[in-house]
């Protein structure tokens, strides 16, 4: 099955997008537990659902149109993100285990891929 | 830095202010993560991994019915509802726990979807999704005992 480049730029934006929602989420969370205002941690929750929808909604149209094998691996570019936003936006630390931990998942979202490709 | 532009408060005097900054010192550089967070990710994926396959039955049955078929499409809806709890749980989670240990553990959803699937779909398991099953909770599994050392 060809996969065309509209496929692998959806699913690229999707998975950056999806990270954003991620960061949004852990915001909220935060401001919930530093007993924050309602409104500023429910703006953030609900701007992290929102991020989420858009990056579902995106995901769909770019998986439809290609193989597999091709987009998992792009899927999981999202966790890759996540790794660079928690360390930008909220100061924690790289350390060994995530960065093996995260290779590990990585090749398993790329062999799963392989498997239904 | 995003956290700082909404830390910037409306309505706090200055004892709320300094408090809410000490906590955040506290709180989110020096966080570990604790055991109820990872429990929670991972209740996240399983009830991720359900919606999707809710879903999926859903929409095999899409478009019957009008808007009325839509809202009697029990699986759609169950789907929905498993997705909100996902997000619940999620932030849940995330109140106790680093975002860089418990975003990676979601990948565990495609380890339920994997063992879902096949009972449910006609769809066999092939060897290099059981490998890539492996992978990933090999990985998850590393992620999760570097953050309790």
């Amino acid at each position: 099955m060809n996969t065309p480049v509209s496929s692998i730029v959806l699913v690229l934006v999707a998975s950056l997008i999806g990270s954003l929602a991620m960061v949004l989420l852990k915001l909220g969370a935060d401001c919930h537990r530093r007993k924050e205002p309602f409104s500023r941690w429910i703006s953030a929750i609900s701007g992290g659902i929102a991020l989420f929808l858009v990056s579902s909604v995106l995901y769909v149209l770019g998986i439809k149109g290609g193989s597999l094998t091709i987009l998992y691996p792009m899927v999981s570019t999202g966790y890759v993100w996540g790794l660079l936003w928690s360390r930008m936006f909220f100061g924690e630390p790289f350390n060994r285990h995530k960065v093996v931990g995260l290779s590990l998942v990585l090749a398993g979202v790329f062999f799963i891929g392989l498997g239904q490709g | 830095m995003l956290r700082s532009s909404f830390a910037a408060p409306t309505s706090a005097t200055i004892d709320d202010l300094s408090d809410s900054v000490l906590q955040s010192e506290m709180g989110d550089a020096a966080h570990q993560t604790s055991l109820t967070s990872i429990g929670l990710i991972v209740l996240s994926t399983i009830s991720g991994a359900v919606a999707q396959i809710l879903l999926r039955f859903g929409a095999e049955s899409l478009g019957e019915g009008g808007l009325v078929g839509l809202l009697r499409n029990f699986p759609l809806m169950g789907g929905y509802a498993c997705l909100a709890m996902n997000v619940v749980l999620v932030v849940l989670a995330f109140r106790g726990g680093q975002l860089s240990v418990l975003y990676p553990i979601i990948a565990l959803t495609y380890v339920w979807v994997a063992i879902l699937s096949p009972m449910y779909f006609p769809e066999a398991i092939t060897n290099s999704q059981i490998a890539g099953l492996a992978l990933i909770i090999a990985g998850v599994s590393f992620i999760g005992a570097g953050s309790r050392s």
